[in-house]
């Protein structure tokens, strides 16, 4: 179950925790699969540890800053060019936070985060599209955050981006329901990252105390959502919102 | 028939899978060509790349037959 084989997906973000451990699973199942980023040595070093295990040559580097709308229109095209073949699953990974309260948020804050977190996914969600409609057949798998359902203090521009995803997620779906081609979105709780690194430890223990499995996430509990949403048996499933969370928001 | 009507009705075709002689002027892409509606949008962004034309949402929205498309690209082409 879940294979992948052979089929072309574009990762963004896939030098984050997240995002490399998603690459990884996708890999493991198969696919071919793109990985892109800011930086290319960091890409190259993830995919060299990918594919030390075998596979190699269905790894690909593909560096984007998606803070550039021209970048984030052209990345699906140049992720195909690489791969030499269409692309088949979209994951939107890529993210960052700009953290503070609201009444010190600069609006550099907000825009650079909308930007990034919201309008880059639409836009490669918008060039991926295009093709998948056409070949009748294509995943895209967004993920969101939980703090875009529950919220949380500073964080409104990340939370506005992650709530926009989910919407945006369910629109999308409702379009290209007719085609065969799904959209979802995957919504992690805490994760172990450099993202959540910053965070201090007194906050870190009270967050894990409200989580019911008792535990902050690893990436590696994210990434088979993200296998299985891409996978030909989740072909009944769109426009869903799958929390993998340790039961932080039961939702 | 013009150059144009005939590459109209050779995208509408390609797109739609339907039979030439079914693309007649009159014909309706939704009621006589099986389209849906992300179809007719499809097929717009298709006529706008085929002929280097840019096809606004209010006048796509009046494009329904393939006498629609034929003369709203050929006022287009001939301005």
């Amino acid at each position: 179950m879940f294979r992948l084989d052979g089929k072309v997906a574009l990762v963004t973000g896939a030098s984050g925790g997240i995002g490399r451990e998603i690459a990884r699973a996708l890999h493991a199942q198969g696919a071919v699969v793109v990985l892109s980023g800011t930086r290319q040595a960091v890409l190259e070093e993830v995919a060299a540890s990918i594919g030390a295990e075998g596979g190699a040559d269905r790894l690909h580097v593909c560096p984007a800053d998606l803070s550039d709308a021209a970048a984030a229109d052209a990345l699906v095209a140049s992720a195909e060019e690489k791969a030499g073949a269409p692309l088949a699953i979209l994951v939107n990974n890529a993210g960052l936070t700009r953290d503070t309260l609201a009444i010190r948020m600069k609006d550099e804050d907000w825009n650079r985060v909308l930007d990034v977190d919201l309008a880059a996914p639409f836009r490669l969600c918008r060039a991926a599209l295009k093709g998948m409609l056409r070949r009748r057949a294509g995943r895209i798998v967004n993920i969101a955050s939980v703090v875009g359902v529950t919220g949380n203090a500073g964080q409104a521009n990340y939370a506005a981006a992650k709530a926009g995803m989910i919407g945006m997620g369910k629109s999308l779906a409702q379009e290209a329901g007719s085609r065969g081609v799904t959209v979802n979105t995957v919504v992690p709780g805490f994760v172990q990252t450099a993202m959540t690194d910053v965070l201090p430890d007194a906050h870190k223990e009270k967050l894990v105390g409200s989580i019911p499995l008792g535990r902050m996430g690893q990436a590696s509990d994210i990434a088979p959502a993200v296998v299985y949403l891409a996978s030909d048996e989740a072909g009944w499933v769109t426009g869903a919102t799958i929390h993998v969370n340790g039961g932080m928001a039961m939702v | 028939m013009s150059e144009i009507a005939d590459k109209v009705k050779k995208i509408v075709v390609e797109h739609l899978g339907v039979d030439e002689s079914k693309v007649t002027p009159d014909a309706s892409f939704i009621d006589d060509l099986g389209a849906d509606s992300l179809d007719t949008v499809e097929l717009v962004m298709a006529f706008e790349e085929a002929f280097s034309v840019e096809i606004p949402e209010d006048a796509a929205e009046k494009i329904t037959t393939v006498k629609d498309a034929i003369d709203y690209i050929e006022k287009q082409k001939a301005a």
